[in-house]
């Protein structure tokens, strides 16, 4: 049985988890074969799935845990926690323009 | 939030006629001109910036349901529409599926949080089946406006 792995990462970019990244995110989650789940608040929804990811209505400085469990469980965990760290690659500029949510 | 916080009821389109994004679009966008909510001056500008936001992908999240939406500085508070369309358009969605329910928001650039809880609303609702059933179902803006309302009041949740 694989075990399995959590992580807490923090919502650094300044607009949330707005559609975009919720998009980035699913895509993302979508290639792995494990399980995640994003946890906040007693609530956990399956990273999977946009809908899902977008009923959390996460904002910046929000805490999320991620919680995998699979045969890429490492690999998935790892990639994803790095879409957090990196803000979804959301600039300053893309944010300046007012088109990107 | 709840949808009576951001859905002017005075543009819902219970019957979309358009069968292409950009046309439908414009349909919506026109429902919240017609329903003063946006200025004509400002009806191209922000059917343009909503175009351009779907050029990043695709606001049809699946289950027949897309989020078209833009900010725009003409407006001072978040606002949005509903429209309903019985044969479904072809959006690009995320699971390929012609959309059916449309929720279209213009908000303020200066409001992230606002935009946040309106998707937070939409996409926790329109898990439940019964009433993305309903609102396809629906017959009139009266029908939509009372499932909405219904909503509101954790009826579907």
């Amino acid at each position: 049985m694989s075990p399995t792995l959590e992580k807490v990462v923090t919502v650094i970019n300044p607009m949330g988890i707005h559609m975009r990244p919720a998009d980035v995110l699913s895509r993302a989650a979508g290639r792995f074969q494990c399980e995640i789940i994003i946890e906040k608040d007693g609530q956990a929804i399956d990273c999977k799935s946009i809908m899902s990811i977008l009923t959390l209505g996460a904002r910046q400085g929000t805490q999320l845990n991620l919680r995998v469990n699979g045969v890429d469980a490492q690999q998935a965990l790892e990639t994803l926690s790095e879409l957090f760290e990196q803000g979804f690659d959301e600039s300053d500029s893309e944010v300046a323009s007012e088109q990107t949510s | 939030m709840k949808f009576s916080d951001f859905i002017s009821t005075k543009s819902i389109c219970s019957e979309l006629g358009s069968s292409d994004k950009e046309s439908t679009i414009a349909e919506l966008v026109d429902s919240l001109v017609s329903a003063g909510n946006i200025k004509q001056s400002d009806r191209d500008d922000i059917i343009k910036a909503i175009m351009k936001r779907e050029e990043l992908g695709s606001t049809g999240i699946g289950r027949g349901v897309a989020v078209p939406h833009t900010k725009h500085p003409s407006v001072d508070k978040l606002v949005g529409t509903v429209g309903v369309s019985t044969d479904g358009v072809e959006f690009d969605s995320l699971d390929g599926e012609k959309v059916q329910l449309f929720f279209l928001l213009v908000s303020p650039p200066d409001r992230p949080g606002d935009h946040l809880r309106a998707l937070e609303n939409i996409s926790r609702q329109l898990r439940d089946e019964t009433f993305c059933r309903f609102l396809k179902q629906s017959k009139n803006a009266e029908d939509i406006m009372q499932l909405l309302e219904e909503a509101d009041n954790n009826h579907f949740v």
